[in-house]
């Protein structure tokens, strides 16, 4: 701190005005300085941030008091469209109660979906962080001069349409398709397994699929960051390559593991269209798609509602310390 | 053998070939894909032979020459330069406010516009779907919405690019510019945004890129098949009748946003040339990402 507040100090010296400060300035003068940026007018930032800060009310927050009053809201006895009610007041959680019971009521045919869509996503991304790692770790250590190559490499998924490395797939697994021709002329298989006929193993290797390139990121960056001197110091120290890995690279990567662990899984847990191109069963059906075919069908948007508010209060605990990490990060980083 | 285990400075074999596997694995799909649309026959896995057919040589079903994937292709890059020419400014301002601007109003905000980068984004697409269609009625379903839509969502890009760049550049150099006698705006317009220029341009293309693939919030927000961009169209089509048209497409796709990021990354390295040796250029391009 003390090296960021000289400037600040030198700054009012500078200054040229009827009334000049004290020097050297007192502690609470030097802090003021520094808040209040000196020579701005006070709305100058705020001027900057208003066109975004109107945006997110408009199109981010609202949105989200419309599903509030949608969820607690009445349906039209008519055409059982939703009507929304805008007075808090008057909530009514009917809809909620309509999906508790759809969900552990003795019928409950969506509690599975909500069963199924944790252990998926369980699977989906360990098996992620499982590849992502030896992965990441080779890149900062080892990668040498092909390190740019290979970070090229890792990045192109990312700009490969999601929606085409799934047709790919698609294309591979159908029952003529080469992975099924491969597996028989190798003779794994007697005859073409049908991969995309509702089968939870496509399903979490194509989420792995899909989704691994945030893990590989998130790692890099994490293990970029561990300062390759303290490696060195285990060695000297007489520490095993094994040892030094278990009690030094992997405790200092922690973060990174959580943080790559929070990225592939949220957009896991919305998606629907990964579980829709490569099974299409609703044996498989996740949260993502109950939230679709809410969408989809009528009289069913009050579900959806619910739906949501569900899946944002079970994500909350991941999407806010995520938050909470990348706003400490960013601190440090501007200290 | 012993020996060759215990040597500290082997190299790590077993970790080569697992990477090299990955990668592999990460690309092969999409190059046997990208292989097909070459196809001279109808299959999607079986090789008939290089032709062009799919691209512009079949007179109905090839891309050029159906009228609605033709649409589709346009429209999704049309789509991508609107919101990048939305998102962008207003994200970089956002960006330059909130980091300037300490208040609690400010952390809120900043609190929102990191919500919408984590939330999954079906849950924002439903919530924009039922706000137009319940509440803010004059805005069609269609173009405009989608176009709202997706400001919305990329908003978060922009600003968190151009704060962690703002974080490295800090303050000094637009107070230097001010000692000089240069006003607020001035030393905004001279200094702060060309030191800013190379996360400016990373985040448009990162925006461009991303609203090309984008499909949840798009396909929400449509009005009919004439909103629907290429990867709705893929999706529609990918388990029903598939010719290899549909690779071609999305071999098109796939270019179109290659050669954004090939030109991004050139005019990154220009914008950032003399502060990092060309080794690490790629690296610092990766990080923008």
């Amino acid at each position: 701190m003390a090296t960021k507040e000289a400037p600040a100090a030198t700054r009012e010296s500078g200054r040229a005005g009827p009334k000049l400060p004290r020097w050297p300035p007192t502690r609470g003068a030097r802090r003021a300085s520094a808040r209040a940026g000196a020579w701005h007018p006070r709305w100058f930032w705020p001027a900057f941030a208003a066109p975004g800060m109107v945006w997110l009310v408009v199109l981010f927050l609202l949105p989200f008091y419309v599903v509030l009053s949608i969820a607690f809201g009445a349906v039209d006895p008519l055409f059982r469209t939703p009507v929304p009610v805008w007075n808090p007041v008057q909530w009514n959680p009917f809809q909620f109660q309509l999906l508790y019971d759809r969900v552990f009521g003795p019928d409950g045919f969506l509690g599975p979906a909500f069963v199924r869509t944790f252990v998926y996503v369980a699977a989906a991304s360990v098996l992620c962080l499982l590849v992502a790692y030896p992965v990441a770790y080779y890149v900062t250590r080892h990668a040498g001069r092909r390190k740019g190559l290979i970070l090229v490499a890792l990045l192109a998924p990312f700009w490969v349409s999601y929606m085409m490395r799934m047709l790919a797939w698609v294309n591979l697994l159908e029952s003529d398709g080469m992975v099924n021709r491969l597996l028989v002329s190798v003779g794994v298989l007697r005859e073409p397994f049908p991969w995309l006929a509702g089968q939870p193993v496509t399903v979490t290797l194509g989420l792995v699929y899909g989704y691994i390139p945030y893990m590989v990121l998130a790692l890099y960056a994490g293990l970029d960051r561990v300062d390759q001197r303290l490696l060195e110091a285990a060695r000297d120290l007489g520490a095993s390559r094994r040892r030094t890995f278990l009690l030094v690279t992997l405790p200092l990567s922690r973060q990174a593991i959580l943080a790559g662990l929070v990225v592939t899984s949220l957009p896991m847990f919305g998606d629907y269209f990964t579980n829709d191109l490569l099974s299409g069963s609703p044996r498989t059906s996740m949260v993502g798609n109950l939230v679709n075919d809410a969408i989809g069908s009528p009289g069913q948007g009050g579900q959806a509602a619910a739906l949501v508010l569900v899946m944002i209060a079970l994500l909350a605990v991941p999407m806010l310390g995520y938050i909470r990490s990348t706003r400490r990060a960013a601190r440090e980083a501007g200290r | 053998m012993r020996r060759w285990l215990t040597d500290p400075w082997r190299k790590p074999r077993l970790l080569e070939t697992l990477v090299w596997g990955y990668l592999a694995w990460s690309v092969l799909p999409v190059a046997i894909a990208v292989w097909f649309s070459f196809n001279a026959g109808r299959s999607r896995s079986s090789w008939q032979g290089f032709s062009l057919r799919w691209y512009w040589q079949d007179p109905v079903l090839s891309v050029w020459h159906d009228p609605e994937l033709q649409h589709a292709l346009v429209y999704s890059l049309r789509l991508a330069v609107l919101t990048t020419l939305v998102a962008v400014p207003i994200g970089v301002a956002f960006a330059i406010g909130l980091d300037r601007w300490h208040g609690r109003l400010a952390a809120g905000f900043n609190f929102q516009m990191l919500l919408s980068f984590v939330l999954p984004e079906i849950l924002l697409a439903v919530a924009l779907l039922f706000l137009f269609t319940n509440l803010l009625k004059a805005v069609q379903l269609g173009a405009t919405a989608q176009l709202l839509g997706l400001v919305t969502f990329q908003l978060s890009y922009p600003v968190i690019i151009c704060r962690a760049r703002l974080l490295s550049i800090g303050s000094e150099y637009e107070e230097a510019a001010m000692d000089l006698g240069a006003s607020p705006v001035k030393a905004l317009r001279h200094v702060l945004l060309p030191l800013l220029s190379p996360a400016i341009f990373a985040s448009a293309v990162l925006v461009f890129a991303d609203v090309i693939d984008d499909f949840v919030l798009v396909r929400y927000l449509s009005a009919d098949a004439a909103s629907e961009p290429m990867s709705v169209k893929i999706y529609n089509s990918a388990r029903s009748s598939p010719t290899p048209a549909l690779n071609a497409l999305a071999t098109i796709m796939l270019c179109s946003s290659l050669v954004a990021i090939a030109l991004g990354f050139l005019v990154y390295r220009r914008l950032t040339r003399g502060e990092r040796s060309q080794e690490s250029t790629v690296e610092g391009f990766a990080a923008q990402v």
